[in-house]
């Protein structure tokens, strides 16, 4: 049965459901499931749904209709609403044919003029919205009325003119019903706007604009985007783009008739809602205008080809509108819901019964109370020290919880300072050899203080892994680091699949979810060497060079990788079956390693960590701070050889000076001691170490 | 209120007044009690809609179904009658229609919780295809002996005013009482106001939502009625036609916000009337019809740019979504 279960866990993906439904993307799935099903079940039912003319005649009406939903989201997208497109639409008609039939322009300049024309509408409308602020919806409905009636009169003198024209140009020809490859012109025409429109939208900085004033216009103001401009700009695109689908319509049909352009707002709209961009504004993007357009397109040219009475059409437009708009807005709205129940998925992680840790029970971790007599260094001055290291001229330095690093000046450690101010939680930290201190920080990467205090980010992405579904490209908790001879940079990431305060979840789910990663200052490179490590944490490269300690959290292990040498590439276990969490590495000065367990295991969570099926539950039906979570009890240091013998340990029985121990580093006889929840820093006089040990001379040299 | 602070709908009535005022002076017959008469006459069934209409917003919603309900159960009565169903009959039919029909609407927008925007279009959609398809012999469904004495509804006339002035006056008071005196209507100004506020305090502000489109459908239909007996028939192409834009303009030009919570009963008169008097000075000067939907959209813009530039709205005062 547990056979089963680990089975299962390790390759049953279903951790990558969770993280599907967290892609961005998912919010069209519903709209585009709608898409498919209306293709498919007007495919059976009419004969040469699919052939190409029939695709070719859609596409040229989806292109024309098309240009109009982009305007019509982009405004939406702004927090506006365009009702005077259908007018607009009219106009813009009227003038094409107008310049053509009877100016006699050259069809150049009648879609120039045209263009202007369309921005020239939409440009009253951005100017009354944008910078009048008028209420978009009373606004655009009035000018809806006005270029209506506009339309109306003008059809009433000219019409007789427009109609009695032919043109006959090969241009306008083409506007109108001509194809590349049995692609409609005024399809390319779309693909390329809506490609550009993609870019606008997601990549550049007016895209971004648009969207943060949908989001909320009082931000986007107070931070200074210029939000009439931006807005009166989206009208006067929507002008454009109405006036760029009234030309293809112009050249194909080459009438103005009466009811050119009636009700097309609603078409649109009904678009633009069924596509997903919500009205209220702040949320949208061109495929799902692009979605919107097809659905709407299609249901109503298959049922006009399927010759369904005029009262049955409009009874099932409606109701596949409804049905559709109710499922999509359900989806929307609880699809965060979902994720945050499917997202935790528990895996298989199984450790054999702990070594004991009695006071009698013998062996190396046998508790004592060494740690009790500690001094403390800046007590109640600092906050979470996670990692502590001495520069060689015996200074101290610790991360805070403020995002800054602290030094504490030699001899004493009295005085301190902020030496740099990074702005994240500094986790492990290590000196490379021209001083400068590289420190990883916890949401933000890795990061390089020089010596004068310039702060710089080494790096903050590594390669994404391609068959990852989450991307793993940012690195989300960098934890610790050590500088191999050659000055590479091994870090380790705890997870990629959650964000620093989440770890506790982390070690609920037990997942390999970490990674070590390499980043190459002289070549400027960051490359992921290891993967699906369970919450990688201390790192040291071992005596060889060649190689990297590593201890990963909750796997309460320590292994060793080589990056280099004639065992490049291997993984071998070092340390198996810890009675706690590990955490830091760092050497000791008799050549040995120092390692720090910040918590030790439970029998609870050792058992639930078999149980997959049960933590999932747990996390479905329980608030997040019932779940189980590895414990954070009492800690202690040890000393642990390459063979993978523990060589001694070091316990703080009541706690009382070191409620958690994260990192330990020793110094010139002393070692130091750094927890990540504590308001100090201590310091142990070690008996028989060497007085003079420095650890920057020790991997550096003396200067 | 402090002077030069004009409210919206005090922009709007003084242009009416201002209008009305040229129109008396310069048109010849329009300050005549007879045609004061046929100007309220006219734009009495645009009022009682613009009542309905306002109902739903003040509860921030709108409700684009109405020419819907204004057309097809109307239509029903006219259409069961000259099929030989009693007038009662037809009548409970219609009534039984429109309350379902306003339950539909009210249950998509509260409890589905789609944009009232979409949800009555769509609807409004729906409810005009029914008709079409499965109530309907022809589009303009004809008056029948058996409706004879119906027709007062919209013919008739009591102490010398027509019948849809007083029933636009009694829908008024009616509006008017239940949105100023009863909780329900306090209910609806909290929803309007604040949804998210009014659903903490414990204002059950769904079903409220419910009720408020069922008596937008029930209005709308009862303008419908109106309409039918004054002309003796109803055309239900009126769906098709933009109508109700001509009702979303006497509501929200009245001062009624579309972002709900504020206006009242008043405003859609100021409104209705302002609509009326235009529309009946041009009608007086012969103008087309497509000139007078110019003039009358130039004077509506004016009319809300002069409110923009004395109740200045920016990017602090502005709310969210108030599209």
């Amino acid at each position: 049965m547990e056979a089963f279960v680990r089975f299962k866990s390790k390759y049953w993906p279903d951790h990558l459901l969770g993280e599907i439904l967290s892609k961005r993307w998912t919010e069209t799935a519903i709209p585009v499931i709608v898409l498919l099903i209306v293709a498919f079940a007007l495919s059976r039912s009419i004969d040469g749904f699919l052939s190409p003319v029939a695709l070719a005649d859609q596409a040229r009406q989806a292109g024309e209709i098309g240009f109009i939903v982009l305007g019509m989201g982009l405004v939406v997208i702004v927090g506006g609403i365009d009702l005077s497109v259908g007018s607009m639409w009219a106009l813009a008609d009227f003038c094409a044919l107008y310049c053509l039939d009877v100016l006699h322009l050259p069809v150049a300049a009648v879609i120039i003029v045209t263009l202007l024309f369309g921005a020239l509408l939409g440009a009253v409308n951005g100017f009354l919205i944008g910078y009048l602020r008028l209420r978009a919806f009373i606004t655009t409905l009035i000018t809806l009325i006005i270029y209506r009636s506009a339309y109306d009169l003008l059809i009433q003198e000219h019409s007789n003119e427009i109609a009695a024209a032919f043109p006959d140009f090969p241009s306008w020809n083409f506007i109108g019903g001509g194809d590349v490859f049995g692609v409609p012109s005024v399809a390319i025409a779309y693909a390329i706007v809506a490609i550009f429109g993609h870019v606008f939208l997601t990549r550049l900085r007016p895209g971004w604009h648009i969207t943060a004033i949908g989001g909320s216009r009082r931000s986007a103001y107070n931070s200074g985007i210029a939000v009439r401009r931006t807005i009166a700009l989206c009208y006067v695109a929507s002008g454009v783009l109405t006036a760029t689908g009234a030309l293809f319509f112009a050249a194909r049909l080459g009438t103005v008739g009466g009811d050119v352009g009636v009700g097309l707002e609603v078409t649109v709209l009904t678009a633009v809602v069924l596509g997903g961009i919500s009205l209220g504004g702040g949320k949208g993007s061109v495929a799902k205008a692009l979605v919107g357009t097809l659905i709407v397109l299609l249901v109503t040219n298959g049922l006009t080809t399927l010759s369904v009475r005029g009262g049955y059409q409009r009874m099932t437009l409606a109701a596949i509108l409804l049905v559709a708009a109710i499922i999509d807005i359900r989806w929307l709205k609880n699809r965060m819901r979902i994720i945050s129940k499917v997202y935790v998925t528990p895996a298989y992680n199984y450790l054999p019964p702990p070594p004991p840790t009695e006071i009698g029970a013998g062996g190396p971790f046998e508790q004592n109370d060494k740690l009790r007599d500690v001094s403390l260094i800046g007590l109640g001055r600092i906050e979470a020290p996670e990692d502590v290291i001495l520069d060689r001229h015996d200074n101290l330095y610790a991360g805070s919880r403020h995002g800054d690093i602290i030094r504490f000046f030699a001899p004493d450690y009295e005085r301190m300072e902020v030496f740099a101010h990074i702005g994240g939680q500094p986790l492990g930290m290590a000196f490379d050899k021209q001083d400068n201190l590289y420190c990883c920080i916890g949401g933000m990467g890795l990061y390089r203080i020089a010596p004068d205090r310039t702060v710089a980010k080494a790096t903050d992405e590594t390669n994404r892994s391609w068959l990852s579904v989450n991307d793993d490209s940012r690195l989300r908790l960098a934890d610790d680091l050590d500088i191999a001879p050659d000055g590479r940079i091994f870090f380790s990431e705890a997870t990629v699949r959650y964000e620093m305060h989440e770890w506790p979840v982390e070690g609920h789910e037990a997942r390999g979810n970490g990674r070590i990663v390499c980043y190459d200052p002289n070549r400027g490179t960051t490359r992921t060497v290891l993967r699906g490590l369970k919450f990688p944490n201390g790192i040291c490269i071992a005596s060889d060079g060649q190689s990297i300690l590593f201890a990963e959290t909750f796997r309460c292990s320590v292994s060793r990788y080589w990056y280099d040498g004639p065992k490049a590439g291997k993984v071998e276990t070092v340390l198996d079956n810890l009675p706690g969490y590990p955490d830091n590495i760092n050497l000791a000065s008799d050549g040995n390693y120092w390692l720090a367990i910040v918590g030790m295991r439970c029998p609870a969570l050792d058992l639930a960590w078999r149980m997959p099926g049960f933590r999932n539950r747990m996390s479905k039906r329980l608030p997040l701070d019932e779940w189980l979570f590895p414990n954070i009890n009492t800690g202690c240091v040890v000393k642990f050889n390459e063979k993978g013998e523990i060589l001694e340990s070091f316990w703080d029985l009541h706690g009382a000076n070191h409620p958690m121990i994260t990192s330990m580093r020793e110094h010139r006889g002393f070692l130091y001691l750094g927890g990540i929840a504590n308001n100090r820093i201590g310091r142990y006089k070690l008996a028989n170490a060497d007085p003079d040990f420095v650890q920057y001379d020790k991997r550096w040299g003396r200067a | 209120m402090k002077l030069g602070r004009l409210s919206q709908q005090g922009i709007v009535f003084a242009i009416f007044i201002a209008m009305f005022a040229g129109f008396a002076i310069f048109l010849h017959g329009f300050a005549t009690t007879d045609n004061m008469l046929a100007l309220l006459q006219n734009v009495a069934v645009l009022g009682i809609l613009g009542l309905g209409m306002a109902l739903v917003v003040i509860g921030r919603g709108v409700d684009l179904s109405l020419i819907a309900t204004l057309a097809v159960p109307p239509g029903l009565v006219l259409q069961m009658v000259q099929d030989g169903s009693s007038l009662p009959v037809a009548l409970a039919t219609a009534l039984l229609l429109t309350v379902a029909f306003g339950l539909v609407n009210g249950w998509l927008i509260a409890y589905a919780e789609v944009p009232a925007l979409f949800t009555t279009l769509a609807t409004g959609l729906f409810l005009a295809g029914f008709g079409q398809a499965l109530l309907f012999k022809l589009d303009v469904v004809q008056w029948s002996a058996g409706l004879d004495g119906f027709e007062k509804l919209g013919q008739g006339a009591v102490l010398g005013i027509p019948m849809p002035i007083i029933v636009f006056a009694i829908t008024c008071v009616i509006v008017a009482g239940l949105l100023t005196r009863t909780r329900i209507g306090a209910y609806v100004y909290a929803i309007g106001d604040n949804p998210n506020a009014a659903r903490a305090t414990g204002v059950p502000t769904r079903p409220v939502i419910v009720l408020e489109y069922v008596l937008a459908a029930l209005i709308g239909c009862l303008a419908g009625l109106v309409m039918a007996a004054s002309v003796n028939s109803m055309p239900t192409r009126i769906y098709n036609s933009t109508w109700i834009y001509d009702v979303i303009l006497v509501v929200v030009l009245g001062g009624i916000g579309l972002s709900g919570g504020r206006g009242g009963v008043v405003n859609v008169v100021i409104g209705t009337l302002l609509i009326g008097t235009l529309l009946n000075g041009m009608t007086i000067m012969d103008m087309s019809y497509s000139a007078q939907n110019l003039i009358k959209g130039v004077v509506l813009l004016a009319a809300v740019i002069a409110d923009s530039f004395l109740n200045p709205r920016n990017e602090e005062t502005a709310q969210q979504g108030d599209i």
